[in-house]
């Protein structure tokens, strides 16, 4: 247990160490534009990606570097992406909002809330016929269970039994609004189970807990049970993106969310089970330097060449 | 499947035996949308292929989005899906996923990952069709890079877009045009290797102008250059069917040959058409002599009563009228 509670609280310190390094670039100026962090959501893409093979293909939010980085993407190129370089995961193309790395199984980001639903589906339709039986799964807000999108989504993967994890992380906040606003029943899984498939909710905080449910869900989906819906309980610690002000959020809620974020949460568990703090401190600065050695690498990469501009549009 | 085997099929029978061809040669290729399958699709163009190439063709629940975005997905991991939206303007509730996503994925992913899927859809006015089933959209799309439009008009030219298309390596729009479907038998030539997207059509030749025009009005525009003929008035009639890649060369050429005389004919409205764009093109190019002539619906919405839709649509009368006057009848 304390080797693997280990493991994970290094990949979501990896993670955190990635967004905060974000951050302060967007602070200095050197990545431009809307970036959007899952500073305090990183044990769902630790402990989900996991449950997931090679061939299987993951979409996500433009809430998503943490997602790429779980798949295994290296740290570089996506940084090299957001800082608009030549040697970014999409040659600057993509950035921050729309990261891929298929040769990773991470088919993408998306920058409209809810549209990779039904392109998920599609991936497990294709694994159909191609012979692969691929597991696609999709990563979305609790905002996007109110998408057209996602219902037609859940509903056909339904429909035609395919193997799609459709994976809700419920934050609380969509985008600015809190969910409890625009919705009337909180209980978001019941519209994946009335539309007939297994729908839970767990603790999106635990590792442990997102890869051991995930894992059940994907192998059952993977062995013809149809799709299933996972709903993560987590929380951001930051805004919706970043220099979202968030004068919607109050400090009695920010503190609470603090008090229950992943990592923290592991850093007590470990504590309690004697680990010593030296080996807890070295696992946080050795996942920072690797990121600021990542950093230093993508800042000296050339920018994309003005002239490569138009590539990449038809075939 | 042999070279230059010849059928004889009206248009609809066209798009049937472009579609049998592919599901047969590709093995990547799907075939699905509302009612495609068992019934055959509402105008009975896909009918009979669920049957011969079974579970590749089926049937969706009608949700345009989970249509289109599933055929991107299934696209981005090496199939070819062809997915059928019934009628153009249902469209416009999933235009998210022809938009934002099919014609990005190529883009933001530096060629990493692409979307070769081909949408069919049908559009234009039959009589008594609603304001919601009249629409000619195809503008919308041509504004999007990353797409590919075709609009054929004949059922060779169905046939020939329709097979393009499915090879072509990005995300393909078929219109069709319904008043098409159901017209005479004619012989097309079927086993010829797939061309490449694009190129347009010279359908008539002349010299006292140059009308350019696609789809199923490109038959009005005929009728008429056939009628200005036998008046002595010869034009050229470009016809395109397919919009992007736009054959703009092939168009400059022919209007600088044509005294500098262009008109364009679309069933599309004249306000931002197609057309528009054409003309654009070649007054760029510095060809254009005098005034240039947009002969389209004047920016109405369509009414149900089909002498009312009359009323709007091109005629053959007016066509005539308009191009033999730029003709300098």
């Amino acid at each position: 247990m304390r080797e693997d509670l280990l493991a994970d609280l290094r990949a979501m310190w990896r993670i955190r160490a990635f967004e905060e390094k974000a951050q302060a670039l967007c602070d200095s100026g050197e990545i431009r534009g809307s970036v959007h962090l899952c500073i305090g959501q990183e044990a769902g893409p630790v402990g989900a990606c996991d449950a997931l093979e090679g061939s299987d293909a993951l979409f996500a939010t433009y809430r998503g570097h943490g997602w790429a980085i779980a798949r295994g993407a290296p740290l570089r190129p996506l940084m090299a992406e957001l800082l608009g370089r030549a040697t970014g995961v999409n040659g600057g193309r993509g950035g921050s909002a729309y990261l891929s790395a298929p040769e990773h199984g991470f088919h993408g980001e998306n920058s409209i809330v809810g549209a990779g639903a039904p392109i998920a589906v599609g991936a497990a339709l294709a694994g159909r016929y191609d012979g692969t039986h691929r597991v696609a799964m999709t990563v979305f807000g609790d905002g996007a269970m109110n998408q057209g999108s996602v219902h037609e989504a859940m509903n056909f993967a339904a429909a035609a039994r395919l193997p799609v994890l459709f994976l809700c992380e419920n934050n609380r906040w969509s985008e600015l609004t809190p969910i409890r606003e625009t919705v009337h029943n909180e209980t978001l899984t019941d519209r994946p189970a009335a539309l007939g498939m297994p729908a839970v909710r767990i603790d999106g905080n635990n590792p442990a807990v997102v890869r051991e449910t995930v894992s059940d869900l994907v192998e059952a989906a993977r062995e013809g049970g149809g799709p299933a819906f996972v709903e993560l309980s987590t929380q951001r610690l930051v805004g919706h993106y970043v220099g979202d002000p968030q004068l919607y959020r109050t400090r009695e809620e920010l503190a609470a969310d603090r008090e229950r974020e992943p990592i923290a949460v592991a850093v007590r568990r470990l504590a309690e089970a004697g680990v010593d703090e030296g080996e807890i401190e070295e696992a946080r600065s050795s996942a920072f330097a690797e990121v600021e050695r990542a950093v230093q690498d993508a800042l000296a990469d050339p920018p994309a060449s003005r002239g490569s501009v138009r590539e990449h549009i038809y075939a | 499947m042999p070279d230059d085997e010849i059928i004889k099929v009206n248009y609809s029978g066209a798009v049937n035996a472009a579609l049998r061809r592919v599901l047969a040669e590709v093995p990547q290729t799907l075939l699905y949308g509302e009612d495609v399958a068992k019934p055959g699709g509402v105008h009975g163009v896909t009918k009979g292929l669920w049957k011969e190439f079974g579970e590749r063709v089926f049937d969706t629940p009608i949700s345009e989005s989970a249509i289109l975005g599933s055929a991107v997905g299934a696209a981005m991991m090496g199939r070819r899906p062809i997915v059928e939206i019934m009628w153009a303007d249902f469209f416009l509730v999933a235009l998210d996923q022809m938009i934002n996503q099919a014609a990005n994925v190529r883009y933001v992913s530096g060629g990493r990952l692409t979307a070769p899927l081909v949408v069919r859809t049908q559009q234009g006015n039959s009589p008594g069709a609603c304001a919601q089933h009249s629409q000619n959209l195809e503008a919308l799309f041509l504004h999007v890079p990353g797409l590919r439009v075709a609009m054929p008009s004949t059922p060779q030219d169905a046939y020939d877009t329709m097979v393009s298309a499915v090879y072509c390596d990005d995300p393909v729009v078929v219109f069709d045009n319904r008043t098409l479907y159901f017209g005479e038998k004619q012989e097309i030539v079927t086993g010829r290797p797939p061309a490449p997207v694009g190129g347009s059509l010279r359908r008539r030749s002349g010299s006292a102008a140059t009308v350019v025009t696609w789809g199923a009005i490109t038959h009005r525009v005929l009728t008429a250059a056939d009628r200005l003929a036998e008046r002595g008035v010869r034009v050229t009639v470009i016809e395109l069917p397919w919009l992007n890649p736009f054959d703009g060369d092939a168009v400059i050429d022919s209007v600088s040959r044509t005294d500098g005389r262009l008109a364009v004919v679309h069933e599309a409205n004249v306000t931002a058409g197609f057309g528009a764009e054409v003309v654009a093109r070649v007054a760029e190019a510095g060809v254009l002599r005098g005034r240039p002539v947009r002969i389209g619906v004047p920016d109405s919405r369509i009414p149900a009563s089909p002498e009312l839709a009359a009323a709007l649509i091109p005629d053959v009368d007016r066509i005539t009228m308009e191009v033999g006057r730029l003709a300098g009848e």
